[in-house]
């Protein structure tokens, strides 16, 4: 086989003529300010418009040790990821276990379902914001009904945040019900049959059948939602009209991040709050992968 | 039996309308006065149709300078990340080359550190080359993405090496073998690369507000965000504004749906 032999000068001078034009831009973009950020986490006295750093040290992760509202940040980006990712995760996997048992319409609910996925967060959270709204939003019209009385989503600290899981939890169902349908379709149906055979009724089927199936895709879904909560951050931006929500109660660490860089020029300390992030993502990321070495069937 | 495929049925439907609510509250809002839409309690329909609305937020912000950023940098970018991807893939799935295993684990790694921690370093970078405020700020970070390369090689892979051989003895160069089989057989996951690119353009947001400073440069969502803060902007206006950006990849989602699903099904990771 050609794949075996050692590569000629002539191999090597053609595959980086077919990679070239993507490491320039993946090295420039990605792989440079990857090392560039860790660098500038420690960059204490920089002067950006003459790009040169006058101290390092590690100042900036002292600040951010000290800081109440980086502390904030990172409770609240807790708070989001475990006010979501549970919800979406059980709704998905209901929702795709009742598309999964239908064949008339399965097409068009699965296809009404995935809509907001493809919708501008931003657009969607402007909608949002008005069924929120507290005098006239459709929100509070329809809990009136069961005798809610009217909540002031967005201007009361204590409703900021539910306001903002809610809204991440319906933006993000569609994608999950997708990936778990595919999981779904994929159980062997013989596995069913003998579960019947056994006398398992439904649910004891969906326990022990079902979820041990399709627990490589939970993890997937799971691990892939953890990740895209910890960076929450247009959501914030659209709904509260700039501002991390009243009194900073939807203060993320992406939001402290764009505070420290765009807003306060500090680049030093946004970097180092990214690399906390950073490191935030990857411990709960290794975390999972350990916890399902010992619960995912493969 | 009977009635339980019924109780699927209507917690279906329930589950389809509050999906969708969101859509029909802008729409139905877009189409009212100011008066009507703040009235208590709210009207599902509009009494009269205002389709004045419509004009009078299009005209209010420059809407259309807006769209035309979005799609000058969703169809750039798209067509610059296909064609790098194309090229890379090809490299990875087919060619030997010295370095391959350790490029790609390294490449691979990369995809795991979050985005958000590049926007300072690259910010800088771009500042130096004078483009923030341009096209070239919104367009040529995105030129290229492992993500697509990954998946790309996949499907590449996937046609045996048996085939390359073959065609090599029959004189077909690399350049023509990946773009007259690999390409083609690949079709549908380039397709579907293609369109989560487009989504994915179209609706970001951090990126082009922080690399945009004026009116002129500006996309759809971040437009919005500016046209959302102006003073006494009412909420129809404000809806049918939010439309304007929504309704594009609507419209392609549902002529194009089966791909796009597809898509997501194969690589079961965001674009």
């Amino acid at each position: 086989m050609m794949n075996n032999t050692k590569p000629t000068w002539r191999d090597n001078l053609k595959a980086l003529g077919y990679l070239l034009p993507m490491l320039i831009i993946v090295g420039m973009f990605s792989l440079y300010p990857i090392i560039k950020s860790l660098a500038m986490s420690f960059y204490t006295d920089y002067n950006f418009f003459t790009n040169q750093v006058n101290a390092i040290g590690f100042d900036n992760f002292k600040t951010l040790w000290q800081d109440a509202n980086f502390h904030l940040a990172v409770w609240n980006t807790i708070v989001f990821v475990v006010g979501v990712v549970p919800v979406e995760i059980i709704l998905s996997l209901a929702i795709a276990s009742l598309l999964n048992q239908i064949n008339r319409l399965a097409g068009l609910f699965r296809t009404l379902y995935f809509m907001p996925f493809v919708t501008s967060v931003v657009a969607i959270s402007m909608v949002w914001r008005w069924i929120y709204n507290k005098d006239a939003g459709l929100l509070n019209y329809l809990l009136g009904f069961v005798g809610v009385h009217p909540i002031d989503w967005l201007n009361d600290p204590h409703y900021a945040m539910p306001a903002l899981i809610i809204l991440a939890i319906w933006k993000g169902l569609g994608f999950n019900i997708l990936l778990f349908l595919v999981a779904l379709n994929n159980v062997d149906q013989r596995l069913y049959d003998a579960a019947m055979l056994d006398g398992a009724n439904s649910w004891q089927r969906f326990w022990h059948v079902t979820l041990p199936m399709i627990s490589p895709m939970t993890f997937l879904v799971t691990v892939n939602a953890v990740i895209g909560s910890f960076k929450v951050f247009d959501e914030i931006f659209a709904l509260f009209g700039g501002q991390p929500g009243p009194g900073h109660s939807t203060l993320t660490v992406v939001y402290y991040l764009y505070q420290m860089f765009y807003e306060q020029n500090k680049y030093g300390l946004a970097a180092a709050s990214g690399v906390v992030l950073f490191l935030m993502i990857l411990v709960v990321t290794l975390f999972q992968l350990w916890w399902s070495k010992k619960h995912v069937h493969y | 039996m009977q009635s339980k495929k019924i109780l699927v049925y209507i917690l279906l439907v329930l589950g389809a309308l509050t999906m969708l609510l969101p859509f029909f509250w802008m729409v139905s809002t877009a189409f009212k006065t100011g008066f009507e839409a703040l009235q208590t309690p709210p009207t599902w329909l509009p009494k009269h149709f205002q389709w004045g609305n419509w004009v009078r937020a299009w005209q209010a912000a420059p809407f259309a300078t807006y769209l035309i950023n979005s799609v000058v940098v969703s169809l750039a970018t798209t067509l610059g990340q296909l064609v790098t991807s194309i090229l890379a893939a090809f490299a990875f799935a087919k060619l030997n080359f010295s370095g391959k295993k350790v490029l790609f684990t390294i490449l691979l790694a990369t995809m795991m550190v979050p985005g958000e921690m590049l926007i300072i370093p690259n910010f800088v970078t771009l500042s130096e080359l004078h483009l923030v405020n341009t096209y070239g700020a919104l367009i040529v970070p995105w030129l290229a993405s492992f993500f697509a390369v990954f998946t790309l090689r996949q499907s590449f892979a996937s046609v045996p090496d048996q085939l390359y051989y073959a065609a090599r003895l029959d004189g077909a160069s690399d350049w023509q073998f990946l773009w007259r089989i690999l390409v083609p057989n690949a079709k549908s996951t380039i397709t579907a690369i293609g369109l989560l690119q487009i989504i994915g353009s179209w609706n970001s947001f951090m990126w082009p507000l922080i690399v945009t400073n004026t009116e002129k440069m500006r996309t759809l969502p971040v437009g919005l965000q500016a046209f959302s803060s102006d003073s006494g902007v009412q909420y129809p206006e404000l809806m049918a504004a939010s439309t304007f950006v929504i309704l594009p990849m609507v419209v392609m989602y549902l002529l194009l749906n089966k791909y796009v699903v597809a898509g997501i099904s194969n690589t079961g990771i965001k674009g």
